[in-house]
């Protein structure tokens, strides 16, 4: 890495420009630079690496595992699985480096212990970045983009913002902007004694709630929709869920978790008044607190970006995109890091994908990479040929340990080519929505997924004279995939592509 | 579909299937089920592929089609997925954006106590079919 006085890429022509220095930017750029693609300028408005780990989560505790010893070695493509917070390199030495930080106090890092391992990935790993160089303005020119910059003009072809979600977003209650965001929440300490309404009921108000717990006299957290129990063990969020929900199922010992539409917030001498109609209950409530947060979640800093007409969704919070992360309305403008979560794949089941944490979206970047190298640049990746004994035991063994599948279940799926001119190839790990809605000669892809009950299991889609047929293989009660009978079924799947 | 667009509560909100839902309910119901977005071209639902959901259109066009064939048109306010999910089937057509297009999406898994839970957009809903079948039946009669 540069040091920070020694500043690279300065403005001027580019073929790619990565803005952004969190995990989605410095995983960007790490595989960008490992396709060929040789002209990369990589920028961000922060003097240091990490992104929103510089700073959050609030309550400086990740909810995302890392376990330093696991049933496959630190550094083994395997070992992916059980370590949620490193970014994913190509050699040894940038691999697996959260757990060389962590104090083992729990099982998933600390704040600080996170922004290590990211600066040390972008040391280790080369990753260099014009810091302090912030993003002001886009436009259009015939050759691509043009980001306008504190230090000057970029052009490019092609862009990628890993910009986060970053920017406090307030839901339009009536009077809740005279309520600190969850970003400006105080030390939980502040809050001895005092009763907290957090508006609320996702990851930042729960993550809240838990901090407060020991110093609070009453926390209620209220929002429209019901904390949904069935899917909790689904949830990453399942880790801060736990205290203050299962107080209010036993009873309220001082914390309520109550679903209502906030009508509005009145603040006054000795705090606050909210006004609340019940979603799941009929009837209004009206409920004194001395403090009010509002954990509404976040936004992407977009900037100019919908003015250049990028679509936006949930809200105009996050941009509209693609399999591939690519703006549904902007060619050539993509997109990493968690803001990945806005392009939702199959959503089989309503599921959704891991792209909203480092475990998945450290994948989107790597595929990212290498479809912008291969669709821009025309830089082929490497394509390794199977021999049609092999494709069976090799799609097995990924269905048993590939991380990107079992991380990014149902959405990231490894594919195999059968009918090229060049023999049976390893496609690779693609976005399995892309393959699904590809034409194209025979091919194969597995993927991990929850079936419509929750279970995991493995499915394998085969396409044929222009068909789709999907077929969901067993499950196992220890997810071993590998099984003879799990290469039976296989077999049989890939019988009428691999005897053509 | 121009920026700035309606927010997806009051987007909900102008939908005769919802339109007996009281505001909370609006609420519960954008805070509970995901807005989606689709470029023109994008498939939305898929034929032979489980586990599809219930779209809602709050924007812009698409088009049904089978086997290549295209069948129908679709725009705000209509509503495709649920005879796939309510036969427990895959579905028979592909819905492909023709414009830029909003959707609310119901999964599949939850479209049951969804409907429990709100009667009267279940009625609408069963109007609406109402209609679609009597026009089918003229159409093949």
């Amino acid at each position: 890495m540069d040091r920070l006085d020694e500043r690279p890429f300065p403005p001027g022509d580019y073929d790619v420009v990565v803005v952004g220095s969190g995990p989605g930017g410095l995983q960007t750029a790490y595989s960008l630079a490992r396709t060929g693609v040789s002209r990369t300028a990589v920028i961000s408005r922060d003097p240091a690496p990490g992104g929103m780990f510089r700073r959050f989560p609030v309550y400086q505790r990740l909810i995302s595992w890392t376990k330093p010893d696991a049933p496959f070695e630190r550094g083994t493509r395997e070992y992916e699985w059980y370590d949620h917070n490193s970014l994913v390199g190509d050699e040894r030495e940038h691999q697996a480096l959260a757990p060389e930080f962590m104090d083992r106090a729990f099982d998933v890092p600390a704040r600080p212990e996170m922004e290590a391992a990211l600066v040390e990935f972008a040391t280790r790993g080369g990753v260099r970045v014009r810091y302090g160089c912030e993003w002001l303005s886009t436009r259009r020119d015939d050759a691509g983009f043009v980001l306008a910059t504190s230090d000057g003009e970029y052009r490019c072809r092609v862009c990628v913002f890993a910009i986060g979600l970053t920017e406090p977003w307030v839901a339009p209650i009536p009077g809740l902007e005279a309520a600190p965001h969850y970003a400006a929440a105080n030390a939980p300490e502040r809050y001895q004694g005092k009763s907290v309404f957090i508006v609320g009921k996702r990851n930042s108000a729960f993550e809240l709630a838990q901090g407060l717990l020991p110093w609070a006299r009453r926390i209620v957290l209220g929002s429209p929709r019901p904390v949904e129990t069935g899917m909790l063990a689904f949830s990453p969020l399942s880790i801060r869920y736990l205290s203050p929900y299962t107080q209010h199922i036993r009873g309220g010992t001082g914390s309520y978790v109550v679903d209502a539409a906030i009508e509005r917030v009145e603040r006054h001498a000795d705090g606050y008044r909210i006004h609340a109609s019940g979603t799941t209950w009929e009837g209004e409530l009206e409920l004194e607190s001395d403090e009010v947060i509002a954990a509404t979640g976040f936004r992407a800093p977009v900037c100019d970006l919908p003015s250049v007409g990028v679509a936006m969704v949930n809200d105009g919070r996050m941009p509209a995109q693609t399999p591939y992360w690519e703006s549904i309305s902007v060619p050539g403008m993509y997109f990493a890091g968690n803001v990945t979560q806005a392009s939702p794949g199959l959503h089989k089941h309503g599921a959704t994908s891991g792209s909203g944490s480092v475990y998945g979206f450290r994948y989107n970047a790597r595929v990212l990479a290498q479809h912008i190298a291969q669709k821009h640049f025309g830089l082929a990746r490497e394509r390794h040929p199977l021999h049609r004994d092999e494709v069976v035991p090799y799609l097995l063994r990924e269905l048993a340990h590939a991380p990107e599948l079992w991380t990014q279940k149902g959405y990231l799926a490894r594919v195999v080519d059968v009918d090229g001119a060049d023999g049976i190839r390893d496609e690779g790990i693609v976005p399995l929505a892309d393959f699904v809605d590809r034409d194209g000669g025979g091919a194969c892809a597995v993927a991990v997924e929850y079936d419509a009950t929750g279970t995991i299991i493995p499915v394998v889609y085969v396409r044929g004279d222009r068909r789709l047929v999907e077929h969901a293989l067993s499950p196992h009660p220890l997810h071993t995939f590998d099984t003879d009978e799990h290469r039976r079924q296989l077999a049989e799947c890939l019988a009428p592509l691999l005897s053509r | 579909m121009e920026a700035p667009t309606a927010s997806y509560v009051d987007a909900l909100a102008r939908l005769s299937l919802f339109a007996d839902l009281p505001h909370p309910q609006l609420e519960a119901l954008a805070h509970s089920f995901d807005e989606e977005v689709f470029g023109e071209g994008q498939r939305v639902i898929r034929q032979d592929v489980t586990g599809g959901g219930f779209y809602v259109i709050l924007d812009g066009e698409a088009k049904v089609v089978i086997d290549g064939q295209e069948r129908a048109r679709l725009t705000r306010g209509d509503f495709v997925g649920e005879i796939a999910i309510l036969a427990d089937e895959p579905p028979t057509a592909d819905v492909i954006a023709t414009s830029l297009l909003r959707c609310l999406i119901i999964p599949d898994n939850e479209l049951k106590a969804f409907l429990h839970q709100h009667p009267s957009v279940m009625y609408r809903m069963l109007q609406i079919e109402a209609r679609r079948l009597r026009a089918a039946n003229v159409w093949t009669g």
